[in-house]
């Protein structure tokens, strides 16, 4: 099996207290993978160290065999929303456009296929008519579209997505859902830290279980277990299904920037 | 040839748009006050410069203090990095440390030379047209040459960066995985603020500069929403202020860098109290606005539901409105206008009728 991202040994200390313990993971090409945690357990630090914008204590990261920098056009990152000041003057196309920048390079100016690239981009997010509107006007949920359609307009082979259904309206939901298996159907591979337990089944086929140490990870069927999720939360998740594998889960609800 | 008056004009016009220029990003990064430790900071570059080259003509001087501004940065972001105090804390402590660090050492070595800390602060214009050099067979007032140099640096650096500069400026986090460094573009803007801030204060003082650097962005931040209307807005503000505190200081006699900028700061006022879309009396209005349509909405509501009912007569009187929904008097009569005007209510005598339209409007609600 080909594997998009394979992460070793990965260990991120804040001075000497450890967000993530030597963490491995594999992420096989072509799937929809979720990385679900309680809070502070370490899944957006494992973004950022997977992407070089923490360094790591320790391990190595590798994308297609590759270290980071020697792969940027392969993979698309979307930050957690409000990693941004949205009262920025610009507007929704000209973010998206930002998608691009890392094609064009240094110096290089955008121009008429960087403009097309980031509204057909907006065209599959639906918010193509919101192209010329100022980015403070949009919905939270809009805004998370945005995002999305700017990691597509880098049209990447690897998406990084931080919390994209964090607070968002049931139509955006829909949109990226439908997106994310789209970029699965044109064989793209996609890492989401996700927080509602209850959608993993139906969203993903592969979940990394993270509590600073990595506790599972693999397909949702085998490693999605009640087992796997009383070791991630420590006994705080109540389990509906009653099969062992575990259908329905609630748990408390995460807020964001763990 | 220009007369100093002229030369003065040009001098402040062509300081005031190189200062702009890197001040919107500093202010859309909301580093405001790097520009006030810079502008002071450069002070101690210039003194440890001059004391090393014992000549205040050394280009070292300028080099010093460049590299001084770049350092403050640096030692700000170390100081806030321990995450023992907060960035804003920090700046207050590197600044004054340094620039005292600089006052002291110029009156312990350097009493006797001309580098007066009174100039530092406000500088003084109008003297400047008397410092010349001549180049090329040109002869030129030191600060407009010096000046112009930085606003062409300014104006080349932007057009060159300015989409790495937006992108960092917006989403570090983006620029960073992409490949553009943020630390790269941070201390280069920085060093082009520093240069700004040395090549500016010499003729201007520090205060002015902070003043050109802040407020011509803020107040176009106010006004428009679209970054490249930001930059023009803002240079076109900072040229207004500069050329309107030169005439008030010759109207008032009074300093003319301090004149400059207060008119900044009026300027800023006048966009913070009526500016189109975010002044404070445009949201008031919006606010007044927006409850009155509220009050529209519950009054069409309150009708509907005693229409038709045996005691519509009470429920809708004008008067009963005071009471069931709790609204002053003058606020009812207005609100009742306004529905009026607006087709969903009629009154037939004393008593408030919905129309067809204010029937739909009270449904949808």
């Amino acid at each position: 099996m080909a594997f998009a991202v394979e992460i070793e040994d990965l260990t991120v200390a804040y001075g000497d207290k450890p967000a993530l313990w030597d963490v491995d993971l594999r992420v096989p090409q072509g799937v929809l993978m979720a990385i679900v945690g309680p809070n502070g357990a370490g899944k957006t630090t494992l973004l950022k160290a997977t992407l070089g914008l923490i360094k790591p204590a320790a391990g190595s990261v590798r994308i297609y065999g590759q270290p980071y920098e020697r792969q940027r056009r392969l993979v698309a990152y979307v930050p957690q929303r409000s990693s941004v000041d949205w009262d920025f003057p610009t507007t929704v196309l000209d973010v998206v456009m930002m998608g691009r920048y890392g094609q064009l390079g240094w110096l290089r100016r955008p121009g008429r296929a960087e403009r097309e690239a980031a509204l057909a981009a907006l065209e599959q997010v639906q918010m193509a008519d919101f192209a010329h509107r100022q980015i403070g006007q949009l919905s939270g949920g809009q805004q998370q579209r945005v995002f999305l359609a700017r990691a597509l307009a880098q049209n990447a082979e690897i998406y990084f997505m931080d919390e994209p259904f964090q607070g968002v309206d049931a139509v955006t939901e829909r949109a990226i859902i439908h997106v994310l298996r789209k970029l699965r159907a044109a064989g793209k591979t996609v890492v989401v830290v996700h927080h509602d337990l209850q959608t993993v089944p139906e969203y993903f086929d592969q979940v990394a279980l993270i509590n600073v140490r990595r506790i599972a990870a693999g397909p949702v069927r085998e490693v999605f277990t009640e087992a796997n999720l009383r070791a991630t939360y420590g006994g705080r998740v109540a389990i509906l299904g009653a099969n062992g594998s575990a259908g329905a889960v609630t748990t408390p609800t995460p807020a964001p920037g763990d | 040839m220009l007369t100093p008056q002229l030369e003065v004009q040009l001098i402040a016009v062509i300081i005031a748009a190189a200062c702009t220029l890197p001040g919107v990003f500093l202010v859309l990064r909301r580093m405001a006050m790097l520009s006030d430790a810079i502008s002071h900071t450069v002070l101690l570059g210039i003194v440890l410069a001059y004391l090393i080259s014992n000549s205040l003509a050394s280009p070292l001087l300028f080099v010093g203090a460049v590299a001084m501004g770049v350092i403050t940065v640096w030692l700000v972001e170390v100081v806030s990095g321990s995450r023992l105090v907060r960035e804003d804390a920090a700046i207050g402590l590197v600044f004054p440390a340094l620039f005292s660090l600089a006052v002291l050492l110029i009156s312990r070595y350097a009493g006797n030379i001309h580098l007066d800390t009174d100039s530092v602060l406000l500088g003084e214009l109008a003297f400047a047209p008397f410092d010349r050099i001549t180049l090329w067979g040109i002869d030129l007032p030191r600060a407009l040459f010096f000046g112009s140099g930085a606003l062409i640096l300014n104006a080349i650096l932007l057009a060159l960066f300015y989409k790495e500069l937006k992108l960092a400026t917006f989403d570090p986090a983006l620029a960073a995985t992409l490949g553009f460094s943020p630390a790269i573009i941070h201390y280069g803007l920085m060093t082009s603020v520093s240069l700004t801030a040395v090549t500016a204060f010499d003729a201007v003082g520090s205060i002015l500069v902070i003043a050109l650097m802040v407020a011509p962005p803020a107040t176009a931040y106010l006004l428009t929403d679209r970054l490249p209307r930001m930059i023009g807005l803002s240079v076109a503000i900072g040229v207004a202020a500069a050329l309107s505190g030169y005439w008030v200081a010759r109207w008032l006699d009074v300093s003319i860098a301090g004149a400059m900028a207060t008119m900044a700061g009026i300027g800023f006022g006048a966009a913070w109290l009526f500016a189109p879309q975010r002044g404070i009396v445009a949201q008031a209005l919006q606010h007044r606005n927006r409850r009155e349509r509220f009050a529209v909405q519950m009054l069409t509501l309150h009708l509907l539901n005693h229409e038709g009912a045996s005691d519509a007569v009470i429920e809708c009187h004008p008067r009963h409105l005071i009471e069931e929904l709790r609204w002053q008097p003058a606020f009812a009569d207005a609100i009742v206008r306004r529905a009026e005007q607006n087709g969903f209510i009629r009154r037939q005598g004393e008593v408030l009728c919905l129309t067809e339209q204010g029937r739909a409007l009270a449904r949808d609600l």
